[in-house]
């Protein structure tokens, strides 16, 4: 593949935001038919380069090569004439109409097909590469694996060159990846060049035959990925040699801190999920993990333990035999409840407010008659820098100066070191670097085995299995059975995440 | 031309402090090319406005008259505002404090303790405190917009004080002027510098914008209050009770604004009139906008606004301008404060321009340390 000219090249792309600087001076060869990974952590400005070769936003400067020639390309629709096609991490996609309808919205005006015959080429495209679709199906009743099939066929139907895909397998269950690596690898022999946007190193590992790194903005390097190990590959996204796998001790609890018990939820939002039949026991001592793919009802969960939604069981919920089903998010802290929200600035703090205010959010040290002890609240900030070792000013230093993962890090301070009996955390090392999730976690496991309860709730499988002591998964609402975290395969959570588990089982 | 607004990187502290200033600069450069178009010389307008009005003592005293009322509702709107709460209807809370309590008044016209100040004021405070109640208990169980429901209100109150003057409460022996009988004095604030009618009305107030100040900056309560107006999903993260605290705010503000308009009844115009406020509830946003929503802020701000109210007074008397000169001060000193607040954390961009190669940005830069 080395000697022909790449099928791609970018030159010295530059693009700036206000306040940042999304990519500076990248350049990047993809060469036909190669599977080119483009790593780098949240932020790194993935997006941001891939958005400029699809044509959604301009660079400030540096030039795009197309086979050979140098392009100028001013729309998506120049870019789908070139041959390029892209896969959101967002889908855009119009929910009511169907599939083959949404596909013909997509297509140049020069060549117009009848829907009936676009049917026909979908059915053809999608059984060639072994992702079935029904051409008349409504868009909003595809599961997320199917919707993004459609984006893909979308793509190959005009036959692209050149697929980007970003971020592909947030949405899918393992099995769901694994086929989709087979129709990737399926193009790739055909000579379709694929960019494959990702921060997970194992799925880079396993499809790709390329690597490019950005690092802030910048390429740091590329590499082979056969010759390179994922502990380079995150040292070269990070910058610093950080061991990747941490085991940590696996124990048992016994006695049953929070439970849950048959709690059903019918949300009003639209998007919501509904919950069905939950029932839960949290037990001391112990870290339970709960798996599941993104808009499964973890949301709803999350906010019914944390009382930011209030359901009308009021004895589905109890903590050491007391309910706690009326109480809110305050009240239920008396209790020793405590949260990690997945939404860090905007929920878990407030951007505008110094790091001391964010101390006092849910902390109500010291206060008597209503007057706030100042000097408490500093001195409780303060603990918390020091021992999370967030990096910051001084504890006057406004949140939104923080560093997501340094915000991230004082959150979770906050809520361990008021020694809570009942611990919940939403992805709790998302978007955070790897020394920082290491302390994160650490962090976790002593306050487990200081014999507080906790529950993480994550999308990361692999985190999932690292800290916890037992596994369920969630599911259109419903949880699957759950098992020790030693006596679990990665396969059996991964097909509770696609919902083959028995609700009996489940349920006993 | 074609311009977007961006935001930008990092919002200047100096101009925070400054803008206000700058804000009157540029009203006062706009007005100066209004009045030589007028052929009015604008040194002579200006002088009129700002400066003949405090000259003497006397002036000074009637400063502080026309302050109280404007640092009283300011102080209310204030509490409000930082809970994100926005409450137009200080002008109708003011009103409806007025009547009841000039109603309380005239059931004491013949009584002649300072007793009678006790319930008179409170009746002022219970009533705008109740007018405000409308709009809390509409945003707490309907989800209605406070901002419409207020502004309704104010044309509601305005309304029942018409229906007031001209019958139940006029008076038997006023020549069918619509007006109600003069109040005892007993039944104003004491005056607190002979021979002027400064009353302690200008104490009151002045201690209003502490304790507010102390609420916002010292209480947890005051903490609560500002969780919600910055974000409202962590203030229910934390727990906080968000229908409480929108009842609390306004009956706050609406009890300071109905103390406002009870002691403006009972003292300085002496009995119930259609017009007992010349838009002192409307002047009060502005004020607390000039003053940064900050209490101290506000002290200087309602200063400023008191002095545009005399000065629109003398002006009329003097240079023949009209009255509604002052309005156009205060439309255009809020217009500047709003423009001002809306570039000190945005800025205009050509369409066509592409951001400066050379900013390098405080995140990355501090990330590469």
């Amino acid at each position: 593949m080395r000697d022909t000219e790449p099928r791609l090249s970018l030159w010295n792309i530059t693009k700036k935001y206000p306040g940042c600087i999304a990519n500076k001076n990248v350049t990047l060869d993809v060469q036909p038919g190669e599977i080119h990974a483009l790593l780098g952590e949240n932020g790194a400005g993935k997006s941001t380069l891939m958005k400029i070769i699809y044509g959604v936003t301009h660079a400030d400067s540096g030039s795009i090569i197309w086979e050979g020639h140098e392009v100028d390309i001013k729309l998506p629709t120049d870019a789908r004439k070139l041959g390029i096609g892209m896969v959101f991490q967002h889908f855009s996609l119009f929910e009511t109409l169907s599939v083959a309808e949404n596909i013909a919205l997509a297509m140049s005006d020069e060549e117009p097909l009848g829907i009936t015959e676009l049917s026909t080429k979908i059915i053809e495209v999608s059984t060639k590469y072994g992702m079935p679709l029904e051409p008349d199906r409504l868009v909003h009743t595809l599961s997320v694996g199917e919707r993004q099939r459609l984006e893909i066929v979308r793509c190959l139907i005009q036959d692209v060159k050149l697929l980007i895909l970003d971020e592909p397998t947030s949405v899918l269950t393992p099995q769901e990846v694994d086929k989709l690596f087979d129709v990737l690898r399926t193009l790739s022999a055909e000579g379709c060049s694929i960019l494959f946007i990702s921060h997970k190193l194992n799925e880079v590992k396993a499809l790709c035959h390329k690597a490019s790194v950005l690092r802030q903005g910048e390429m740091v390097g590329d590499t082979d990925v056969d010759t390179a190990s994922v502990d380079t590959l995150a040292s070269m996204m990070v910058g610093e040699q950080t061991k990747l796998e941490q085991e940590y001790e696996k124990v048992l609890g016994s006695e049953t801190a929070l439970s849950i018990t048959k709690l059903n939820y019918f949300t009003s939002d639209p998007f919501g999920v509904n919950l069905k039949n939950i029932s839960l026991e949290i037990r001391k001592g112990e870290i339970l993990g709960i798996a599941g793919v993104a808009g499964n009802g973890q949301e709803e969960l999350f906010s019914i333990l944390s009382g930011e939604i209030q359901i009308q069981q009021k004895q589905a919920l109890t903590i050491n035999q007391q309910d706690i089903g009326a109480l809110n998010p305050a009240q239920r802290r008396e209790f020793g409840m405590s949260y990690v929200p997945p939404e860090r600035n905007g929920r878990g703090a407030v951007e505008d407010f110094s790091l001391e205010e964010n101390a006092l959010l849910t902390n109500n040290i010291g206060n008597k008659f209503g007057k706030l002890n100042l000097k408490g609240i500093k001195q409780f900030a303060n603990d918390i820098i020091t021992t999370f070792n967030v990096k910051c000013h001084n504890s006057k230093t406004a949140a939104s100066n923080l560093s997501g993962g340094n915000l991230q890090k004082f959150i979770i301070g906050r809520e361990i070191l008021q020694e809570p009996t009942v611990l919940i955390a939403a992805h709790p090392t998302w978007g955070v670097d790897f020394g920082s999730s290491k302390a994160i976690q650490e962090s976790i496991i002593e306050l487990r085995n200081n014999g507080a309860a906790v529950v993480v709730i994550s999308e990361d499988l692999d985190e999932l299995f690292q800290i916890s002591d037992r596994m369920c998964a969630l599911f259109h609402g419903r949880i699957s059975p759950v098992k020790p975290a030693t006596d679990v395969s990665i396969e059996e959570v991964g097909r509770w995440m696609a919902g083959v588990f028995d609700e009996q089982e489940a349920a006993a | 031309m074609n311009f977007k607004i961006e935001k930008r990187a990092e919002a200047s502290e100096l101009m925070r402090w400054l803008s206000p200033f700058i804000a009157i600069g540029a009203t006062l450069v706009i007005t100066t090319l209004f009045f030589l178009a007028l052929n009015k010389s604008p040194l002579e307008v200006f002088y009129n406005f700002f400066i003949a009005p405090v000259q003497d003592l006397y002036g000074v005293s009637e400063l502080a008259v026309k302050v109280a009322p404007l640092m009283l509702i300011a102080a209310g709107l204030l509490i409000c505002y930082k809970a994100n709460i926005w409450n137009i209807g200080a002008e109708g809370q003011f009103i409806f404090g007025g009547l009841i309590g000039g109603w309380a008044g005239l059931q004491f016209l013949d009584v002649n303790s300072p007793w009678v100040l006790v319930p008179v004021m409170l009746a002022g405070v219970v009533a705008g405190a109740a007018w405000a109640g409308i709009a809390a208990f509409l945003k707490t169980v309907f989800n209605t917009n406070e901002i419409l429901t207020t502004i309704m209100l104010n044309y509601v109150a305005l309304n029942l004080l018409n229906f007031a003057v001209h019958g139940p409460l006029r008076d038997p022996a006023g020549f069918n002027f619509p007006e109600s009988a003069m109040f005892n004095s007993s039944a104003a604030m004491p005056i607190i510098w002979q021979d002027t009618r400064m009353h302690l009305g200008i104490i009151i107030a002045v201690i209003a914008c502490i304790g507010v100040w102390f609420i916002l900056s010292r209480m947890h309560l005051g903490f609560r209050i500002r969780v919600r107006g910055a974000d409202e999903h962590a203030a229910r993260f934390a727990g906080f009770n968000a229908k409480a605290i929108t009842w609390f705010c306004l009956l706050i503000s609406g009890a300071l604004a109905g103390l406002a308009g009870v002691i403006e009844v009972t003292g300085p115009i002496g009995q119930l009139t259609p017009s007992i406020s010349p838009g002192y509830g409307y002047a009060a946003i502005i004020v607390a906008f000039l003053g940064r929503l900050h209490p101290i802020g506000i002290i200087f701000s309602a200063t400023l606004m008191g002095l545009l109210y005399l000065g629109g007074e003398l002006v009329q008397m003097f240079l023949g301008l009209p009255m509604a000169l002052t309005s156009l001060f205060q439309g255009l000193l809020l217009l500047f404060i709003l423009a001002g607040d809306l570039l000190i954390t945005h800025r205009f961009v050509p369409k066509w321009k592409k951001p400066k190669a050379d900013e390098v940005p405080n995140a990355l830069a501090e990330g590469a340390k």
